[in-house]
């Protein structure tokens, strides 16, 4: 994939050399004249750049290439009446703009930048304030995201907007992008061949990432903190999830990662630490989830009868509540070579491997499942008996979950 | 009442049993402590431990203590004070020898550790009062059922029987309703069932402390709702003191007619 | 100093106090007889507000003692069996007593009769049973009181503190002072009691002086006459 964009940029680079050798260049100051009227009179592949201020614009619609940069950061405030910048031709880079307070529109998706139709724009080092939506690609292709700021201030999901919002795009790179205070960080739907890669998207009242009917896309190394939910994969196919962190997404129906009828992908190398259900998934096929950390959440794994065909191999799973539960009394999942810290058995053999299967589902999660209201007699003398019975003899745990190949000891991924 | 209690507690204070009662709990601690490295985990465990323990050894103390003293209680009736002294200030002996083994044998490690001032200072606060609690309610009720019964074996049976319904059964049988009823809202009834026991409500106060309430899910929702709050807080322990007080009183009733 | 009047007393279906008048004469040593289950320890504990009679009444100084407890400052009480906390030390249990009562006891003495000092920072658990029972006579004499109530008070004594307790008992008798004692040992009652109650199966059989149980039953000896007596009634 990343050949792939280094010859975009090459293309890129080699198709536009003669325009920068022949575009001009504008400045625009504070009070002299306005973005808007820089745009009107700048030729196709000229660079405007906009001195440092405070400029009281909205609707800047960018209708022809051009570079626009601001120079140490001016602030385009759109003093809450409609969306900021509205990119509508190909081949637009626009950075180092500190955009804010977009209007609130119910029937309206208003954003800090929207991008409609476009291909080949650039957005980058901008921060982002209060804008309702942040950076909006509607049917984009070829376009680069990155290193943007968005803190927004959203208290409820009804009246807030997404972080990066991408509906009908194709081969999008959204890198080091740092997102807060949306309903979603970085929202996909119907979007293909997309990257995600190093994104934090933290404090987001929904998900930090959502997938909608989205294939082929891959998101790697991202922070997903202290979010509703950590990321949400829903109706989407050959999705990569690597090298990712979920943190804290912790609250009475949050989860780390929600997958709802996903079909080969690649979960791994992820840390799952501190989230009520560090893996909720539904209707989840053929995914291989392999190297991941879980560390103290409630549940690690929540896989519903629904799930087939997955693979769950080297992981950790230590201090959590739970470490599985299922709603189903079947198992149509493989899982092998798992550490287990709630493992007791033992390896007469020394192959590193316990000699004893590890049955991960607990009754009482079980019974959890069936009753949630049973979780008041979660840690009771009782509940810890008919478990320890459950394992010598399991009745209504499925008895074909089971980790036949238990490691011993901790796997160590750096 | 308090000279009776200052002997009683002196002479059982003394005792190798409450001194293997206070090692007991204090090398639990500093092992959980310092192998786990864990605070929040070494509570729980803790928390585990206490929840049996206490209401057992409130239980055996209650009512061994009684059928030991019996010569000297008759003694004691033969001098003039009147019986509610001799027999409150007994109970009082007891549960506060018993409540300072806990008390220090459970602390020190934290102290030692350094856990006063953390987040977690909160829950050892609530597991220290709870474990108290469970102390002085079932060491009154296995010194109702020790003053009730005066075969000794009968008494003891009768107030293991009830350790065991309390710590065990009540739950099982909590755990039945609750799978029998599914189709029916039972957060209210789930939250009166664990009023109504004095070690279910002490194990839920811990629970919401350390943030398990999160964990609960949407029905948890409810209960934290519920116990979180400072109503409900008042509540619990409002529950908890009238599952001493009642004991108490049944003693102070049976005491003042009862033969001996 | 003592009126009992129609006193009776059931535990459960036994009926064991069957209904009795009873007066015990002051300055007297009275001792209760009567073979096991005759009503003696009841009789005992229903003066002390131990037990408490179905019906009848008991008066202490005219004045009935039901729901009362300051009357048993007038009395010292000697139980059978000697237990105390295992872990306090004598000199603490003396206190203890001292407490309860509000009023600090003549020690002295009775430590030096009995040959306690060496005990008196021992714990209780430490003694043998014939030093718990010194310990016992000591907490019952430590006081004064005009009625003293013992139980059974030689039981586990050695020869010498036996000795020791009867020239004690001789002493507070000069002094005025009453006495209810029940015991098993005869020579024991024909050594010192003025008067004898016997009882059997929950009523008094006899109340009267030694010489006239001797005569109405026309024996020489009281171990004999109380054999009669069983051999009569059985």
């Amino acid at each position: 994939m990343g050949i792939k964009y280094i010859k975009t940029t090459l293309i890129l680079f080699f198709v536009y050399m003669p325009f920068w050798l022949t575009a001009g260049l504008l400045k625009v100051n504070p009070g002299e004249f306005s973005i808007r009227e820089a745009i009107k009179i700048a030729q196709p592949h000229d660079t405007i750049q906009v001195a440092s201020g405070t400029y009281l614009e909205h609707d800047i619609i960018v209708d022809k290439p051009l570079v626009i940069i601001g120079i140490d950061r001016p602030v385009i405030d759109g003093e809450h009446k409609a969306e900021i910048i509205i990119i509508a031709s190909d081949s637009v880079t626009f950075s180092g703009f500190q955009i804010q307070n977009v209007g609130f529109s119910f029937t309206k998706d208003w954003a800090g930048i929207k991008l409609d139709r476009v291909d080949y724009c650039t957005i980058e080092n901008n921060r982002l304030i209060d804008t309702y939506f942040g950076i909006y690609l509607k049917k984009v292709k070829h376009t680069i995201v990155k290193n943007n700021i968005m803190e927004g201030i959203a208290k409820n999901e009804v009246n807030s907007g997404n972080g990066i919002h991408l509906w009908y795009c194709e081969d999008i790179l959204i890198e080091g992008n740092k997102i807060s205070g949306h309903r979603d960080g970085i929202y996909f739907e119907f979007v293909e061949e997309s990257k995600i890669l190093n994104n934090v998207s933290e404090g987001n009242i929904r998900y930090g990432l959502h997938f909608m009917f989205s294939n082929h896309d891959d998101y790697i190394g991202n922070t997903f903190k202290n979010n509703g939910t950590g990321v949400a994969v829903m109706f989407s196919n050959f999705i990569i999830m690597k090298d990712n962190k979920f943190i804290d997404n912790w609250g009475t129906s949050n989860y780390g990662l929600l997958l709802k009828e996903i079909y080969d992908g690649e979960l791994s190398g992820n840390v799952f630490k501190s989230n009520t259900t560090a893996i909720f998934a539904d209707g989840t096929n053929r995914i291989r989830i392999t190297h991941n950390n879980f560390i103290s959440n409630g549940w690690a794994m929540n896989i519903f009868g629904s799930c087939m065909d997955n693979e769950i191999a080297f992981n950790n799973f230590i201090s959590n509540t739970f470490d599985l539960t299922t709603n189903s009394s079947r198992n149509h999942n493989s899982y092998h070579d798992n550490y287990w810290d709630n493992y007791t058995g033992y390896d007469l053999d020394r192959d590193g491997i316990g000699d004893v299967p590890y049955r991960p589902v607990r009754l009482f999660s079980f019974v959890i499942s069936k009753v949630p209201e049973s979780i008041i007699l979660l840690r009771s003398f009782f509940i810890d008996m008919i478990n320890i019975a459950e394992k010598v003899a399991p009745v209504l745990t499925p008895q074909s979950l089971l980790d036949d190949r238990p490691k011993m000891k901790m796997l160590r991924y750096d | 009442m308090p000279k009776i209690l200052k002997y009683v507690f002196f002479d059982l204070i003394r005792s190798r049993w409450s001194i293997i009662y206070f090692l007991f709990y204090f090398i639990t601690g500093l092992v959980l402590l310092y192998l786990g490295h864990d605070v929040s985990k070494a509570i729980v465990s803790l928390m585990n431990v206490t929840f049996i323990l206490t209401p057992l050894i409130g239980t055996i103390f209650g009512v061994m203590n009684y059928y030991n003293s019996r010569e000297f209680i008759e003694l004691l009736l033969a001098q003039p004070i009147p019986r509610r002294r001799i027999f409150f200030g007994m109970y009082l002996g007891i549960s506060l020898s018993l409540s300072l083994s806990l008390l220090t044998g459970m602390m020190l490690p934290f102290v030692f550790y350094g856990v006063f001032g953390s987040d977690h200072t909160m829950s050892l606060i609530i597991l220290l009062l709870s474990g108290i609690f469970l102390t002085f309610i079932f060491t009154a009720i296995s010194f109702y059922i020790a003053l009730v019964n005066e075969n000794r074996l009968k008494g003891f049976g009768v107030a293991i029987l009830v350790w065991l319904f309390m710590s065990f059964i009540y739950d099982g049988v909590f755990l039945m309703l609750l799978l029998m009823f599914q189709e029916y809202p039972l957060e209210k009834f789930s939250i009166i069932l664990s009023l109504l026991n004095p070690i279910d409500l002490s194990r839920i106060l811990i629970m919401l402390q350390l943030d398990i309430s999160a964990l609960m899910g949407y029905t948890g929702a409810v209960f934290s709702k519920f116990f979180g709050n400072s109503s409900g807080m008042f509540l619990s322990f409002a529950a908890l003191s009238l599952w001493t007080a009642l004991p108490v009183a049944l003693i102070l009733k049976k005491s003042s007619k009862k033969d001996f | 100093m003592i009126e009992i009047k129609e006193i009776k007393k059931s535990f459960g279906r036994l009926e064991v106090l069957k209904g009795f008048d009873f007066s015990l004469s002051d300055g007297k040593i009275t001792a209760v007889l009567g073979p096991n289950g005759s009503g003696k320890t009841t009789l005992i504990k229903s003066i002390l507000g131990l037990v408490v009679p179905d019906t009848g009444e008991i008066r202490f100084q005219d004045k009935p003692i039901k729901n009362k407890w300051e009357y048993r400052n007038q009395i010292g009480y000697m139980p059978q069996i000697a237990r105390f906390p295992e872990n306090l030390r004598v000199a603490e249990l003396i206190k203890l007593i001292e407490d309860v009562r509000g009023v600090a006891g003549k020690t002295e003495r009775l430590i030096e009769m009995f040959e306690l000092a060496p005990f008196l920072n021992k714990k209780l658990r430490q003694l043998s049973g014939g030093t718990r029972q010194k310990v016992n006579v000591l907490l019952t004499f430590m006081f004064d009181c005009p009625l003293y109530i013992l139980d059974e008070p030689t039981s586990g004594l050695d020869p010498i503190a036996l000795i020791r307790l009867k020239d004690l008992i001789s002493a507070k008798k000069a002094e005025g002072k009453t006495f209810l004692i029940t015991t098993h040992i005869m020579s024991l009652v024909e050594e010192i009691a003025d008067e004898l109650v016997f009882l059997l199966e929950g009523k008094i059989y006899f109340h009267g002086t030694f010489e006239e149980m001797m005569q109405s039953h026309k024996e020489d000896n009281l171990e004999r006459a109380i054999a009669k007596i069983l051999e009569e009634n059985a």
